[in-house]
């Protein structure tokens, strides 16, 4: 495998929001993480592909620590990821998740879900959390499942829910893990569509994904991942048109050509 | 059969003490079973190597000897004027806390990690997660297991009419020594009182039941 030289084509590094620096973490002997440096600038919106099992999933995890590390260093807005506590359920708060089998509370209600964090943690009026929450079920078009369980919606309105969930809380950044590949085919657009309009809208976003036609839209950078390295990062055009490494152009081929 | 009607008195004593006994040590064992059982999922090492020698010390423990350690042995540490039936509601309930503590720890391992995930990830403490997520979700697995440990209690508490408590076996004691009574008739009537205490329990958590499953 030939390794290419990372190069910098996207915004540099003037206002680092999330800075990994020398990040390793093994599963056992699987070495998931291998020096890995990404360094994510304020409303850049960063797309990581690559082969299951390549450790996409995993470095997406690390940055709010539901993954610990090993060694290296991670900081969001300048901040160094403190140990598990008060300190870090505070750092938590400011870096939404999204993940791939929804995770919406199961005994709350659409409504619940999305003002629970308001006031337990952001210490908001229940009134004012419930009005936030009404806008964003709107903007993300799930205002009319305000008073339903999540079990009663489909998958995509559910993923729709769960990034209202994360935007209620204001977040500087926003971690989508692999957010449409629990979905069926017809409810993935309407997920992307409110990614697209979230990008646009100028938030930081890393996004985990098998959806190449949202990395080219709407990505900043890309970053291609394979066996725990960081192998390629360009823009989607550089990328998706002229590949630079060989796993990366392997890669291409096999995903493209149907 | 004449045994109930011309001791009545002492036949609803002995029930009420059963009653109020089986409430207060089922009352206490929940509560410290639930928080013995954040303690093994905490992520403080020393609340978990606890709440592991809790439950250890106290499930393997025969229930008379737990009563004997708590009569006969606070006393000798200095902790004199409990009454009896207090020292039997900290044993039973003490004794009972430890099977509470690990049917709600199974409650807690079935609901999906991602629930605690999700609440993590939006910001909420470790006590936060357990109480608003997880606990009201473990509940509906704890439930039926919990039910069966509390009928188990109200049965255990025969057992404290050996240290000097006032309860349906504390009954049989004082009749067995007036003659005239058919034994049988009255190891009947002790028995029907039993039984109602413990439909009582089984009725109050199938209702518990229905209710949570409607919750959703």
């Amino acid at each position: 495998m030939s390794e290419v030289s990372v190069t910098k084509d996207a915004a540099p590094a003037a206002d680092a929001l999330v800075v990994l620096k020398k990040v390793n973490k093994h599963f056992g002997a699987l070495h998931v993480l291998q020096d890995i440096d990404l360094t994510i600038a304020r409303g850049e919106v960063v797309v990581v592909i690559g082969p299951s099992g390549s450790g996409k999933s995993t470095l997406c995890r690390t940055i709010n620590r539901l993954e610990t590390t090993e060694s290296g260093s991670i900081s969001i807005d300048g901040r160094p990821l403190p140990q598990e506590g008060r300190e870090l359920a505070r750092l938590r708060a400011d870096v939404g998740m999204v993940f791939q089998s929804f995770n919406l509370f199961a005994h709350k209600t659409v409504l619940e879900n999305v003002t629970l964090g308001q006031v337990k943690v952001r210490r908001k009026d229940r009134k004012e959390a419930e009005a936030t929450a009404r806008t964003l079920l709107d903007r993300v078009g799930v205002g009319a499942q305000a008073d339903k369980y999540p079990a009663q919606l489909s998958g995509g309105q559910q993923q729709r829910v769960a990034i209202a969930r994360a935007l209620a809380m204001d977040p500087k950044v926003m971690l989508f893990d692999e957010p449409t590949s629990a979905l069926d085919p017809e409810m993935i657009n309407e997920v992307l569509e409110v990614m697209q309009q979230l990008a646009r809208d100028g938030m930081t976003m890393v996004v985990v994904t098998h959806e190449m036609g949202f990395a080219r839209s709407a990505a900043n950078r890309v970053v291609f991942m394979a066996d725990g390295r960081i192998v390629e990062e360009a823009r989607p055009d550089q990328f998706f048109n002229n590949p630079r490494s060989d796993r990366a152009k392997d890669f291409l081929s096999k995903i493209l050509h149907h | 059969m004449d045994v109930l009607s011309d001791n009545f008195a002492m036949f609803r004593e002995g029930f009420i003490g059963t009653v109020e006994l089986t409430a207060l040590s089922a009352l206490l064992a929940l509560v410290l079973g639930t928080a013995v059982a954040a303690f093994r999922v905490s992520p403080v090492p020393a609340l978990r190597i606890f709440g592991t020698a809790w439950v250890t010390l106290l499930r393997n423990t025969p229930l008379v000897l737990l009563f004997l350690a708590v009569t006969l042995g606070l006393p000798a540490l200095g902790l004199k004027g409990w009454d009896s039936f207090w020292l039997a509601v900290m044993a039973l309930g003490c004794y009972t806390s430890a099977f509470v503590c690990e049917a709600v720890r199974s409650g807690i391992n079935a609901v999906p990690v991602g629930q605690a995930e999700a609440a993590r990830s939006i910001g909420m403490t470790f006590g936060q997660t357990l109480t608003q997520i997880v606990l009201p979700q473990a509940t509906r697995t704890a439930i039926p297991p919990i039910g069966s440990l509390m009928i188990a209690l109200a049965k255990n508490t025969a057992i404290a009419s050996g240290f000097n408590v006032t309860e349906l076996g504390s009954v049989q004691k004082s009749l067995n020594a007036d003659a005239g009574y058919n034994i049988y008739v009255i190891f009947l009537w002790i028995a029907v009182c039993y039984i109602i205490i413990t439909f009582a329990i089984s009725g109050l958590f199938r209702l518990l039941e229905n209710r949570l499953a409607v919750a959703r």
